[in-house]
Parts: structure tokens; sequence; C-alpha cells
């Protein structure tokens, strides 16, 4: 498993880039992480962020587009808003968490 | 372990504007078959591609009003089901099977017709309805899903999907 080292901070990843500890995880390593994709995070950013890293305390997996519209109460749109084009990785990618499973 | 000091592992979400395009011919209109339709354009979309679903012939129950929450599954005809053919021309054994897929679909907490329709739009998807099998059925725009754009010829279809990839289920 690689370790990188983005703007100070050391953690560890898959090839990919995707963090695999989410305990190494903090608020301002997700600004890094964000800023690392274009993103200057807003407090909606951050109600995303809680309910992923909520969730994903609670179910072990990392909650689908779906899942955080009809259980994060976040619309699909917004989603879309805040994170384009790819929302449910780029949002796991911030998070500190996997990419998701479900299909849908 | 490797330790790396060089440019930091970050994913590649790809370029904002790759232009990748997604068509999907949506021409049926049983329960079972509506779902792959639905799925592979959510996760596209999912993954910045756009994509345009073109509804045609019975795959036009999935956004008539009257039909889309109601699409039924059989087992006649489907030897994937694996039980005697006989079975599913009995009586009831539709709406059983029917039952029984919807439920399956549910626990996984994939929507339903309707649903899965309004979450590819929030998405960004574009629905697009038939003209020949509107005007084979006798249905007006007003019959159909509201959030269906218009209803276009088949060669229309072609010319927004230019360059797409293409799917016909």
């Amino acid at each position: 498993m690689p370790i990188t080292t983005i703007d100070g901070h050391h953690i560890q990843v898959d090839a990919e880039g995707f963090m695999t500890d989410p305990m190494e995880w903090t608020d301002d390593l997700a600004r890094t992480l964000a800023a690392q994709i274009g993103i200057e995070l807003t407090d909606e950013h951050w109600k995303a962020i809680r309910f992923v890293r909520h969730d994903f305390a609670d179910q072990g997996e990392t909650a689908t587009l779906r899942r955080m519209s009809t259980v994060g109460g976040i619309p699909t749109k917004t989603l879309f808003a805040l994170f384009p084009q790819k929302p449910a990785k780029k949002l796991a990618y911030v998070a500190g968490l996997p990419k998701p499973r479900g299909c849908v | 372990m490797t330790t790396t000091d060089a440019a930091p592992i970050v994913p590649s979400f790809g370029e904002p504007e790759s232009g990748r395009k997604l068509a999907i011919i949506c021409s049926k209109g049983n329960l079972d078959m509506a779902y792959p339709a639905l799925i592979l354009a959510n996760a596209a979309l999912g993954e910045g591609v756009e994509t345009h679903l073109f509804f045609t012939f019975w795959g036009f129950d999935m956004i008539n009003r009257k039909t889309m929450g109601d699409l039924k599954f059989t087992m006649l005809g489907n030897t994937a089901t694996h039980m005697p053919q006989g079975l599913g021309g009995l009586p009831g054994m539709t709406a059983m099977a029917t039952h029984q897929l919807k439920k399956a679909i549910a626990a996984l907490d994939v929507p339903d017709v309707p649903e899965f329709l309004q979450q590819i739009v929030d998405s960004g998807g574009h629905l697009w309805a038939c003209r020949m099998s509107a005007d084979m059925q006798h249905l007006g725009l007003d019959d159909l899903y509201e959030e269906v754009e218009d209803i276009i010829s088949a060669s229309d279809f072609i010319e927004k999907t230019e360059g797409a990839q293409l799917l016909f289920i």
C-alpha cells in the first residue's frame, strides 16, 4: 500500500489514490484533498462529507448517490453541483473513504 | 510499504469535458428489461457521461404515465427462471413473479421505475419519446412522464446523439 504526501500530510492510499485508513482523515486533510481536485469546500460540501463519513462508520460501506439523497437528504442535483461530473467518487475521495461499491 | 516522495497520488477523475456520450434505446416494456437501461444510464451519469434515453415501441410503457409504475415480469418464454414453462401460464403467475421481482429490487434499495427516471433526470440525463410509437398509440406529451423532454423522430435522436456509444435494449 503506497504512502503519499499531500501538502505535508502523509496518508496511506490505494493504487488510485483513495485513502485506505479512514482514521487518518481530518477536516484539514479534507480541504487539502478537495483542493487537489479543484474543489473549495463550502458548508454544503461539509454536510455531504459529514453524512458519508457517519454513514460509513455505521454501515462499513460508502454511500451511493441514491443513498446520499434518500438517507442523507442531499438532493442528487445538489451533489452533481457540489462535486461535478463524478459526485460519488469525488465525495468519497474528499471524505477519505473507498469508492462506493453499489451499482445504484 | 513503499514511500513516495514524488508527486502526490491523486485519483484521476477524467477530463472535465471528455465529450463522452451514451445513447440507450429502450424498446421493451417488461419490468426486467426496464432495469438494465436505467441502471446503466444512472451509472454513466455518475461517471460524468452525457446520457440520452430513447423510448420506443414497448419501451413506451416505461414513460407512459398509465403503465410506468405497473410494468410486469413474466416467467413465460423466459427459460432463465429455470421453472417449468407451463407454470408461467397459470393464472396469477405473472402477478406473483412481478411481485417477487419488485420485492427483490426494493430490497437492494433500487428505486421503482418512475423514481429511477427522476433520479436519472436529476443526474442530468435526457429522456426522449419516439414519434412513431406516440402516433401508433395515439399518445401526446401530456400522456407521458413529465420529465420526457420531447417526442422526436428516430432521425432527430440519431442527430442528437452524434458520436455517442449506443445500447439497444
